[in-house]
């Protein structure tokens, strides 16, 4: 039995797909298999994500200590202002709320919290326990709410009740119910909300920076840096601008629904999608304003010219190395998959914990012949390819850093936790840079992987010809 | 002074984790174990997230992934579908299955779930392939995660142990029990029973499963840990050392091994400073009837001599100490001998024995006793921390934003420590423990001193 045949179960057969083996199909959405070690999260990690940036807001998770405790400043969603979003709140229910109900300390603990810190908004995240014991979140959330003169948002999170996705939608639900309440006077014309951007190590500065130079006011951050009074008058804005798979795209829906707002999806990861990105807004706005693609084409150029002579010195060093993907939505692997083009890199495997059908069907469209494209994989898996396709370097997030490490791979994370901007065209450079220094990094001459597979010698004894009159034989 | 919590409602910024979290830790210290969350698929992966940032090791943990319909109709499916997967694919010897606050609360009987599955597996044919099978209930909302590490090392030593009469005695065999250490801690505490020339069951054993080496391949569950075959021979052991004084006296698996097969029982305090430390190698010492080994009692002679070389630089100096309820005792031990005050300290963990405990290692060398406060979030602890002007912190990484507010160093101890290097190689117990700690307290009041001083010192 070959080793992926041994780590992958019947249940997931359909969820793993060669490019190039058989016509594409892939199972997706569905829920995890259980016992299998998915790398996917919850519903209440889902809406913890999405909301988390709003700065000005408290964040209270109602459960026990768990959830709030292993969510505390777990992103580097950096805020301009107040950092409320960076403090961990919790009912920390025990026992006696578990029998007798958690509405009574919910009710104290938001009138707390709300006292002390004077927020803009709470924002009270429902967990598994309260799902079970009914609280009753809604009101005391609408009590709270007219108590406090703010608005007191439930988000139904309970982490079983679906998957991750699940968890965003209840999110937009939470953020929908703000928007519609505030003025929208002196929005321009030219105006757009971000969504789906949550400002790690200040990327969605950058992207405000770009439409401030085409001439587009940004009425809203959704939720990088976000502020509670920009969502309250974000339909105003004349156009949705939605990054990242599934996060906030309901929003967006529910927006265009109820206000009329339009929507375009876009990425900021990789020279193409990002050029591409600016100007599909830049053609939106065409007829408002003719000029503006001229602004825009001066932006691209005078950023290209900056950034393309120094990608030119690291795809040479780094030409033909191959790269892994697993991320956590669908969407950032093709911009991946496409900014690993650019470096001369080689995708070999695609992963997301949460794709589509749709999504796969772009992810098989876009990569080479070969590739593995897999959905809500885990450590075996995803171990087993790597060492399989002799990975260079694996993108992912912090889950999956210690497989690549452990068998001796680079590793780029591509998520919450990095402290370079990876968005927009000096974002490019950056992910470059990172890749460069994991994958040019001398210690990989030293993992087994490489010692056995006789690309280095194992010991330094052979490299400096000493020590030959030790050996035993 | 008061002793009770800080008289607020919400929780900001916890000190403590939850219940599942510590018993996946004690399972994976157990050769072949797979730790199992009963629950919703989010609590496995927030813990290996959480366990990952601190020990840079994989960290499998499954789960049996309970969504909606199992809410209501029971994950007893799931469950058994989880645990034929991780049969299959990881080749457990052992799955620890802790249960989670969902499941614990929809009343998922899981013991009894898990004798029907193997009933099941014997009847089809497979009985014999099964791995060992160890439940521990652990709802998050009763205790925190060092209730859940205690409660997985009981769970695992209850159903291994059984009647003394069919194991040999091992008259050369101590049972160590040493609670939530680092692997550095393990390994040294395995030296230092090597030294005396005694066998050791250590139990768990994270040393090598959380600290392990660059691999070729991925190992499906990563070497080393306690061996089964070893803690089913537990029951035989001459004796049995259980590090803790805030779980000396409750139930406990060295309590366990005493009361079922009549190991006896000498329950201590985590031996961080010279104290706990010589109360731990006197214990050796006579129920070993061995000497201390010379190279033993030399890194304790290199420990006094420190402290001498130090006494001037930490005497005085106001200490917050936090984190888990053992270490904080263990630790205020070690800084009331060298002369600094512990002012505060704190835990998340509400053992209702803290304060007792506290006052029984400073006793007679500190004056005042210093405030001891379970039951604290950081909100509380920033709060006491800003009228008592301390000069250093320890405790784990979470301090961090205190240590940056206040202007003080912090030395990160214990776990978790999510913003530096090495958290999972960090000695803190016994002489060369001690002396590693002291070694960093004084050089983190030095640096301190150095930096804020316009001289620019180059002797301190």
């Amino acid at each position: 039995m070959s080793l992926e045949q041994s780590v992958i179960f019947d249940e997931r057969k359909d969820q793993i797909h060669r490019k190039g083996d058989a016509p594409f199909t892939m199972g997706c959405n569905r829920e995890s298999l259980a016992g299998a070690v998915s790398q996917r999260a919850c519903v209440f990690c889902g809406s913890r994500v999405v909301l988390y940036p709003i700065a000005d807001a408290v964040h209270l998770v109602h459960g026990p200590i768990g959830c709030a405790s292993y969510t505390w400043d777990i992103r580097g969603a950096l805020s301009s202002g107040p950092a409320l979003h960076r403090l961990s709140f919790s009912t920390d229910l025990q026992e006696k709320d578990v029998i007798f109900g958690g509405e009574e300390k919910l009710y104290k603990a938001l009138v707390e919290l709300i006292d002390r810190h004077a927020p803009a908004a709470a924002f009270v995240y429902s967990t598994c326990i309260v799902g079970i014991i009914g609280d009753d979140l809604n009101a005391v959330c609408a009590r709270v709410s007219r108590e406090k003169g703010i608005p007191v948002l439930p988000v139904q999170s309970e982490g079983f009740k679906g998957n991750k996705r699940s968890g965003y939608h209840a999110a937009c639900k939470a953020m929908f119910q703000l928007m519609g309440k505030g003025s929208t006077e002196g929005i321009s014309p030219l105006s757009v909300n971000l969504l789906g951007d949550f400002n790690l190590a200040g990327e969605i500065w950058i992207i405000r920076e770009y439409f401030r130079q085409m001439g587009i006011e940004t009425v809203a951050n959704i939720t990088g840096d976000g502020r509670v009074a920009d969502i309250r008058r974000a339909h105003g804005a004349a156009l949705n601008v939605v990054q990242c798979s599934g996060a906030t795209m309901d929003l967006a829906k529910m927006m265009q629904e109820t206000f009329g707002t339009p929507f375009l999806r876009v990425s900021y990861f990789g020279v193409e999608d990002m050029a591409e990105s600016l100007y599909a807004v830049a053609r939106f706005f065409l007829q408002r304003d003719p000029a503006i693609m001229d602004r825009t084409r001066a932006l691209v150029r005078e950023e290209l010219a900056v950034l393309y002579p120094r990608l030119q010195e690291y795809r040479r060093a780094l030409e033909g190395k191959k790269a892994a993907i697993y991320v956590g939505g669908a969407f950032k692997a093709f911009s991946l998959v496409k900014a690993f083009r650019l470096l001369g890199m080689q995708v070999v495997l695609a992963g997301s914990q949460t794709g589509t059908e749709e999504d796969y069907q772009e992810l098989y469209e876009i990569t080479d012949e070969g590739t593995i494209i897999v959905d809500d994989s885990n450590p075996l898996e995803l171990s087993s390819f790597l060492k399989e396709k002799d990975v260079d370097i694996f993108v992912g997030g912090v889950k999956e850093r210690p497989i690549a490490y452990k068998l001796g791979v680079g590793f780029c994370d591509h998520n919450h936790e990095r402290k370079e901007p990876l968005e927009g065209f000096v974002g490019m450079l950056n992910f470059a840079k990172e890749v460069h220094s994991s994958v040019m990094s001398p210690v990989w001459r030293f993992v087994p992987r490489s010692i056995h597979r006789g690309k280095e010698p194992a010991f330094t004894e052979s490299l400096f010809k000493a020590g030959a009159e030790c050996r035993p034989n | 002074m008061h002793h009770s919590n800080a008289p607020y409602t919400s929780t900001t910024n916890a000190c403590k984790l939850c219940k599942p979290l510590g018993a996946c830790l004690a399972f994976r210290g157990i050769e072949g174990a797979v730790p199992f969350l009963h629950g919703s698929q989010g609590c496995a992966t927030y813990m290996r997230r959480y366990v990952i940032s601190h020990f840079r090791e994989p960290m499998d943990i499954a789960s049996s992934s309970l969504g909606e319909k199992h809410a209501v109709y029971g994950g007893e499916a799931n469950l058994k579908q989880g645990l034929r997967n991780v049969m299959h694919k990881y080749e457990a010897k052992l799955v620890g299955v802790a249960t989670t606050c969902l499941t614990e609360t929809i009343g998922d009987d899981v013991p009894m779930i898990l004798k029907a599955f193997r009933r099941e597996m014997e009847e089809s044919g497979v009985g014999s392939s099964l791995p060992a099978l160890v439940s521990v209930s652990t709802p998050s909302y009763s205790g925190a995660h060092m209730e859940g590490f205690h409660g997985a090392v009981r769970a695992v030593v209850d159903q291994f142990t059984g009647d003394p009469e069919v194991l040999p005695p091992r008259e050369n065999r101590v049972n160590l029990l040493p609670g939530f250490v680092s692997p550095a801690d393990t390994r040294y505490l395995r030296e230092i029973l090597d030294d005396f020339g005694v066998e050791s069951v250590i139990l768990p054993d994270i040393s090598e499963t959380m600290d392990g080496p660059a691999m070729e391949d991925y190992a499906k569950i990563p070497g080393g840990g306690t061996a089964i075959e070893d803690i089913r021979s537990m029951g035989g052991s001459r004796c049995t050392l259980e590090l803790g004084r805030t779980i000396m006296g409750t139930d406990t698996a060295g309590r366990l091994l005493r009361e079922r097969c009549g190991v006896p029982l000498h329950g201590m305090g985590t031996p961080i400073g010279l104290r706990e430390s010589d109360v731990f190698f006197s214990t050796l010492k006579c129920t070993l009837q061995r000497k201390i080994p010379r190279k033993h009692t030399l890194e304790r002679g290199r420990l006094v001599d420190a402290y001498v070389d130090a006494h001037k630089y930490v005497f005085g100096k106001k200490v917050v100490v936090f984190g888990e309820e053992d270490l904080v005792v263990g630790l205020t031990a070690f800084l009331a001998e060298i002369g600094a005050v512990p002012v505060l300290c704190a835990s998340g963990g509400e053992s209702g024995r803290f304060r007792e405990c506290i006052e029984g290692v400073t006793s007679g060398i500190l004056s005042p006793s210093p405030e001891v406060r379970e039951g604290m979030d950081f909100y509380d602890i920033a709060e006491e921390a800003e009228s008592l002007s301390p000069d250093l912190l320890i405790g784990h990484s979470k301090g961090f934003h205190l240590a940056k507010r206040l202007g003080i160093p912090l030395i990160r101890v214990g776990f978790p420590i999510h913003d530096r290097f090495g958290g999972q190689r960090i000695l803190h117990l016994a002489y060369r423990g001690t002396q590693n700690l002291l070694d960093r307290v004084v050089n983190a009041l030095l640096e301190k001193k150095q930096e804020d001083s316009p001289v620019g010192y180059g002797y301190m």
